[in-house]
């Protein structure tokens, strides 16, 4: 059966880590990497991208617009 | 899920959410969490579906959002502090075949420029205002701001804002509602998707409002201002909703269009 399967490219340099994403998304695909970005921030990123249904959830609260979701059905 | 899936599902076919394209490639300064930058990207999502991107003149105010002009790609004038409704209705009457919107927080709409958006509405100037009200002085360091609600604690409020000292808070949309120039008057937020999508709808309708020369719009968005607040950005949200959603309840005040003149003769016959 085909399933509604989503993605996730977090644009590391601009992200922020604020962690409003994080919060936002219905099936807890994000959090905190552990990492940093050039500019000090521990950005986001899948941690769970089996669980991704690109809602746009996570897209549409993030402030610095750093995130493009992609929905297919495979 | 293999590599091989998610390349599967990244081809350019499959995007369902990405960057508008009328927001610029710079970082922008705010805080991480900040309100400004979905209300930025709110602005430049509509101005894009509308495809007015030409067409369209912004008023920066001074305050967070002074720098508004190096985010969103459209034609930009800065105003000086408080007065960018004045500025709009000056770009407004050059050029009327332009959009004009001002974009102002709530230190610079209902405090110093408290006259100028009073006077712009009252005129029924065909504008559109973005009104970014976070309850307090991000820019400065976190000051009372006309709009801090009672017992908040501020960098000038240290034992938290007090009615004898420092007066009211400030309803300043519902004063603007009343006002016979307005069309539509609305408050919303932006920290929810569903919270989101509405403001989004808001700011489109206003802007056709425009269009269709109904009157002055006027967009509240309760935001946060978590580096003001002192707390961090998941945590405002929730203090955002448990308080100020209290004394500034969110939805439409307003829905029609500006008062009809012809009403306002029989005083004078």
């Amino acid at each position: 059966m085909a399933e509604i399967k989503g993605a996730v490219v977090v644009d590391v340099e601009r992200c922020k880590g604020c962690g409003l994403c994080i919060v936002a998304c219905p099936k807890k695909v994000l959090d905190h990497s552990g990492d940093v970005n050039s500019r000090g921030y521990d950005y986001v990123k899948m941690v769970n991208p089996d669980a991704c249904i690109g809602c746009t959830s996570c897209a549409t609260v993030c402030p610095d617009s750093v995130i493009t979701v992609y929905r297919a059905k495979i | 899920m293999t590599d091989q899936e998610l390349k599967e599902i990244m081809k350019p076919e499959n995007i369902v959410y990405k960057k508008s394209g009328l927001l610029r490639d710079n970082i922008m300064h705010y805080c991480p969490g900040c309100s400004h930058g979905v209300t930025h990207k709110l602005i430049a999502e509509v101005i894009e579906e509308l495809g007015i991107k030409e067409q369209t003149i912004g008023i920066s105010p001074v305050g967070c959002s002074v720098f508004a002009y190096n985010y969103i790609d459209v034609d930009w004038q800065e105003a000086a502090h408080g007065r960018a409704p004045a500025l709009a209705t000056a770009v407004k009457r050059l050029l009327p075949d332009k959009y004009v919107f001002t974009y102002q927080g709530d230190g610079d709409l209902a405090s110093i420029g408290a006259a100028e958006i009073l006077h712009a509405c009252n005129r029924g100037e065909n504008i559109v205002c973005i009104f970014v009200n976070n309850a307090i002085y991000g820019m400065t360091g976190g000051q009372m701001a006309p709009t801090t609600l009672v017992g908040m604690k501020t960098a000038t409020t240290p034992y938290g804002r007090n009615v004898d000292r420092n007066g009211y808070p400030m309803k300043i949309t519902e004063l603007i509602a009343q006002l016979p120039g307005t069309c539509y008057v609305t408050r919303q937020s932006v920290e929810t998707p569903a919270a989101v999508r509405k403001t989004k709808q808001a700011i489109k309708k206003a802007f056709l409002n425009q269009k269709e020369k109904k009157g002055t719009s006027f967009i509240e968005v309760v935001s946060t201002c978590n580096s003001g607040w002192k707390i961090d950005p998941i945590k405002a949200n929730k203090w955002m909703q448990d308080h100020l959603f209290k004394f500034y309840p969110l939805g439409d005040l307003k829905d029609s269009v500006k008062d009809d003149p012809e009403s306002y003769k029989q005083y004078i016959e």
